[in-house]
């Protein structure tokens, strides 16, 4: 832990900065929401290293090793920029690019994760730290922010910094650059075949059942979950034995107060929905801004689907009770959150 | 073992190789036109597979395997789309006629493309064997292939003691691969779909020549060689990747641009760049190769990477060369430590 002397350089290259990097952020966040403003800013690590004498409250004392950082930095960004010229980066299958989504991508998402959603993250010790696992999230904010804020939740705050691999809709491959990016990002289709082709290698999949039904709701039925869609993902996870992890996440309802539908500029677009918040579209792109709302992720409890025989996937009876359990959890899991916030912004 | 479509590269390479395996006695080519590449004394017989000579040149040899490698997307010198057309799928009808009524028959092996499986943004990430498309391709060589395909199924039916082995190969690409994409990997600068990077697979000329000798001959023990295989080989390039890699310049174009400008390129009778060829270009397709593997037997030698990387050596340096980008960065490196060599008095944070 020597580079957790110094408040260390984004030396995003290694693993096993990689890993320093996320525990500092998971220090960082603790610290936040525990400690007062004063004491932050001198104690990066409290109380790890109490035989520390120097106090690295800026780097004025230690030239040489922020230098070295520096260094590092410039190196690796030209290191990655060659890689990137010169084509020599690696996708998978579904062209998720981990080496574009790890240095650019979350940078970007980060500090609207951090900075803006102050996003809290709660039980995130319920995702497995390795094998498949089926994240079930509700779904809402006009836009799929949620969802990408989810994915930065899990790289950032899992021990084992897994990757989610999140199924978006089919309007998000139809745009350009959208899909692009989605593609890059790790997002595939919603689709049988691809959520068991990645369940089976053993990633971590999320998917919001609600689809444009909880995304394009209007702000009056705010946190209500709408139907599951017709309960695919839980024969999905239930083919491929792994557990089902219900997800709550509040903040994302209130971004964009959807108080009308502009149908017609819908059908028009081919868009499911055109929505009209109080500020979008009147103020134009200033309207698009999304209002800056205090976020809660929490993950809740497993549910095992391995204990079921192979041919539950094709009950019904069984696939609509577990269905109704997952939403069951995620809307008690949200009222709860709903309860215990204290505004909407703080 | 009677072998159609031998005047081109990948038909002359196969009868060459298959020639020299000890269970074949004799190999017969037939194709319209001779070939200008030697056969590696292979008898060559002149026959239109369109025309019902077909069928008496395949009663006179006798011949017990038909691999069919004469279904083709771009014509073979001065033919025009039509002509390649009536060879993929009146030229089909007629071989698998033939072989219907010759009771020497055994083994039948035709060359099919993943373009069967169409390219559209509702589709799966992979295809699978059994994966339906969303969206039928609607012409050009991915229609032909779909009929050619629907025929062979319908001769396997009707003539269930023949062994009937269909190949989708994802691009071919190598040294000496004439493809459409070869083609369109050729061009000083590459006209791409703006917003979108698509994944593509490719799979290597000599893989391809080894994929079909496994399935001309009798199955290795515990695999089988009679069905529909995936030949692709392993991993995913991006476009993008690509062009990098070649070292060829992207221009991004709006989507509508691109369809105009390829139907304008069409009739010009430049290239055959087919509205299906567009939606590869836009929609990428990755195949599962599993079946290849597993059942089939199959390793391909070449990973899609290195696969491109061979064909991109046999095509020289495009306008900005990687290595020569490379170069420029590993310069700009250099020159950066070199300036930071020297003692900073205030650090950055």
């Amino acid at each position: 832990m020597a580079d957790a002397k110094v408040i260390p350089f984004d030396d995003d290259r290694s693993r096993g900065s990689a890993a320093a990097r996320s525990t500092r952020r998971r220090s960082a966040a603790s610290r936040r929401s525990g400690e007062p403003a004063a004491v932050r800013e001198v104690q990066p690590l409290p109380g790890r290293f109490p035989e520390q004498d120097e106090v690295p409250v800026t780097g004025e004392d230690q030239p040489p090793q922020p230098d070295h950082g520096l260094e590092q930095r410039v190196a690796s960004g030209l290191a990655f920029l060659r890689r990137r010229l010169t084509g020599d980066y690696e996708v998978d299958d579904f062209g998720y690019d981990e080496e574009l989504t790890d240095q650019v991508l979350m940078s970007v998402l980060r500090p609207v994760y951090e900075n803006y959603f102050r996003v809290d993250v709660k039980g995130i010790e319920n995702v497995p730290a390795e094998g498949g696992a089926l994240i079930v999230a509700n779904h809402s904010g006009t836009l799929p922010l949620d969802g990408l804020m989810m994915q930065v939740a899990v790289h950032d705050h899992h021990p084992a910094g897994r990757h989610l691999r999140l199924l978006a809709a089919d309007l998000v491959f139809v745009l350009p650059v959208v899909n692009e990016l989605a593609r890059k990002l790790g997002h595939t289709l919603a689709c049988a075949e691809d959520a068991e082709r990645l369940l089976a290698a053993g990633e971590l999949v999320g998917v919001m059942p609600e689809g444009f039904k909880g995304i394009g709701k209007p702000f009056s039925e705010r946190y209500k979950l709408q139907r599951f869609g017709r309960g695919g993902f839980v024969s999905t996870a239930l083919r491929k034995g792994v557990p089902i992890i219900p997800c709550s996440i509040v903040g994302a309802e209130e971004i964009y107060p959807m108080i009308g539908n502009a149908k017609t500029v819908a059908r028009l677009l081919g868009f499911p929905y055109f929505p009209l918040t109080p500020t979008f579209p009147w103020l134009g792109p200033l309207g698009a801004i999304p209002l800056p709302t205090k976020w809660t992720i929490q993950f809740g409890e497993p549910i095992p689907t391995d204990g079921y025989p192979p041919e539950a996937a094709d009950d019904p009876m069984l696939m609509f009770n577990l269905t109704d359990q997952v939403r069951e959890q995620i809307q008690h899991t949200l009222y709860k959150l709903l309860v215990q916030r204290r505004s909407v912004f703080f | 073992m009677l072998v159609t479509g031998v005047a081109r590269q990948l038909g002359g390479r196969f009868v060459r190789r298959i020639q020299r395996d000890p269970q074949v006695d004799r190999v017969v080519g037939v194709d319209a036109v001779p070939p200008e590449h030697h056969l590696g004394g292979a008898d060559f017989i002149q026959a239109d597979i369109r025309q019902p000579t077909i069928a008496r040149v395949l009663a006179e040899t006798a011949a017990d395997t038909v691999v069919h490698l004469d279904v083709t997307g771009t014509a073979l010198g001065s033919g025009s789309r039509a002509t390649v057309k009536e060879t993929n799928v009146i030229g089909t009808m007629q071989l698998l006629g033939a072989c219907q009524k010759s009771p020497t028959v055994r083994r039948l092996v035709v060359k099919s493309s993943t373009n069967v499986y169409g390219s559209a943004s509702r589709d799966p990430a992979v295809f699978t064997e059994t994966t339906s498309p969303k969206s039928l391709p609607s012409g050009g060589f991915a229609k032909d292939t779909v009929e050619v395909e629907g025929y062979v199924r319908g001769f396997a039916r009707r003539r269930p003691d023949v062994a009937v082995c269909v190949l989708r190969f994802a691009n071919i690409l190598g040294p000496n691969a004439d493809t459409p994409l070869a083609a369109y990997f050729s061009l000083p600068v590459l006209p791409t779909v703006f917003g979108y990077d698509p994944r593509l697979q490719f799979v290597h000329e000599d893989d391809v020549i080894d994929v079909l000798r496994i399935a001309a001959h009798e199955p290795a023990r515990s695999t089988l060689n009679s069905g529909t295989f995936n030949i692709a080989g392993d991993g995913v390039l991006l476009l993008a990747q690509c062009s990098r890699r070649l070292g060829r310049p992207t221009v991004p174009l709006l989507l509508p641009a691109v369809t105009w400008t390829g139907s304008l390129v069409r009739t010009l009778g430049m290239t055959d760049f087919s509205p299906e060829q567009i939606r590869l270009l836009t929609h990428g397709r990755v195949v599962s190769t599993d079946q290849m593997r597993e059942t089939l037997g199959f390793q391909p030698k070449y990973t899609t990477a290195e696969t491109f990387a061979d064909f991109a050596r046999s095509r020289g340096p495009g306008l900005l060369p990687p290595e020569a980008l490379a170069g420029a960065i590993d310069r700009i490196a250099a020159l950066s430590l070199r300036g930071s060599g020297h003692p900073q008095t205030q650090s950055a944070d």
